[in-house]
């Protein structure tokens, strides 16, 4: 196990799209050893995708214990996810290691079922909300080379929640 | 660099952070933290700048855009260079009811007395001329608590007839 470096903006490779996993084998188990790590290392410690430490595969860990204790799915290593559906927007404040010191405020689903592969390539649903689906979306957007800079919303449009029931 | 809060006022039109900001840039200043708002038909700019040389430099490298806009121009040096910065808001409290006198000076004073430090506050007054609503979004940083912005805003519901929100403000960082 090891921490690895991770990349801050400008770094071109964190607006690069990554590229589906194919092989599932011992090496892709020790780099998800290793982006473990590196995510319970970081400031958050509770989300990392692949981009951030330089690997181009779509690959995000998200672990929202330290947040919400049990009340969340623990360890998830979501390989090659796909948002499958959602529901509701809220707005919510977020920070990422890869952008240091800023937070601004940013529109996410509320509700989300993903559809991921776990490191042995079966494949598994997820249904999420609030935080941990916020996590999920800020970490899955890195897949395709979107920093939360990239939704940013003015503090007017925080003036209130508001609900939006379809796509 | 030093640094200066630049407060520009003028009345609004396409056009005044284009000159004011193109001014700056010529002056050889670097802008940082800014807020800049349509107000009552008037634009106002307020700015953190860092400046090369006197601020006197600065005034006059504004001047032109300031004489063909009509604008109104305030420089204050800031003594610290750390002046940016400082913790996020960890509490929102939002406001709003029939518009009149006093509210928010009820609604601040309520905050001021258990040290809720405002970082933030928009208000609009809106609604029908015949029946306005104010509406008000504080952000905010809460030494005491949550808890306790709620204990000392909740007479405020009847006595002053608005709602009252307070909502924690939680930053993921992701």
């Amino acid at each position: 196990m090891a921490v690895l470096p991770i990349l801050t903006y400008p770094d071109p490779l964190l607006r690069r799209p990554a590229v589906a996993v194919a092989d599932f084998d011992v090496e892709l188990s020790a780099f998800v050893d290793d982006l473990i790590e590196t995510m319970r290392t970081g400031p958050g410690g509770v989300g990392i995708a692949a981009p951030q430490v330089g690997r181009l595969q779509r690959i995000v860990v998200v672990d929202v214990r330290p947040k919400l204790g049990d009340d969340c799915h623990g360890l998830m290593v979501l390989v090659n996810p796909e948002l499958i559906a959602w529901e509701g927007v809220a707005v919510g404040r977020e920070g990422c290691m890869s952008v240091p010191d800023f937070t601004g405020n940013v529109i996410r689903a509320e509700q989300i079922r993903v559809q991921a592969q776990d490191i042995h390539g079966k494949v598994r649903v997820y249904e999420c909300a609030g935080f941990e689906a916020r996590a999920v979306q800020h970490e899955m957007d890195h897949l395709d080379g979107l920093l939360f800079l990239d939704r940013l919303v003015s503090r007017k449009t925080d003036l209130f929640r508001r609900k939006v029931y379809k796509r | 660099m030093s640094q200066a809060l630049l407060t520009v006022i003028g009345e609004d039109r396409p056009g005044i952070v284009a000159a004011v900001t193109q001014a700056l840039y010529t002056a050889g200043c670097s802008i940082g933290d800014a807020s800049m708002m349509r107000l009552g038909g008037y634009f106002a700019i307020m700015q953190v700048l860092s400046y090369p040389q006197d601020l006197g430099a600065v005034e006059m490298a504004l001047d032109a855009a300031v004489k063909r806009l009509n604008l109104r121009v305030h420089l204050d040096p800031l003594s610290s260079v750390a002046a940016d910065g400082g913790a996020a808001p960890d509490t929102r409290v939002t406001v709003f009811g029939a518009d009149r006198p006093g509210i928010v000076a009820s609604v601040t004073a309520a905050l001021a007395s258990i040290g809720f430090n405002i970082v933030d506050l928009e208000s609009e007054r809106s609604g029908s001329p015949e029946h306005p609503i104010y509406i008000m979004v504080i952000q905010g940083l809460a030494p005491a608590g949550i808890a306790a912005v709620r204990e000392v805003l909740a007479p405020l519901r009847e006595k002053e007839s608005i709602d009252i929100g307070v909502h924690p403000l939680e930053t993921a960082v992701l």
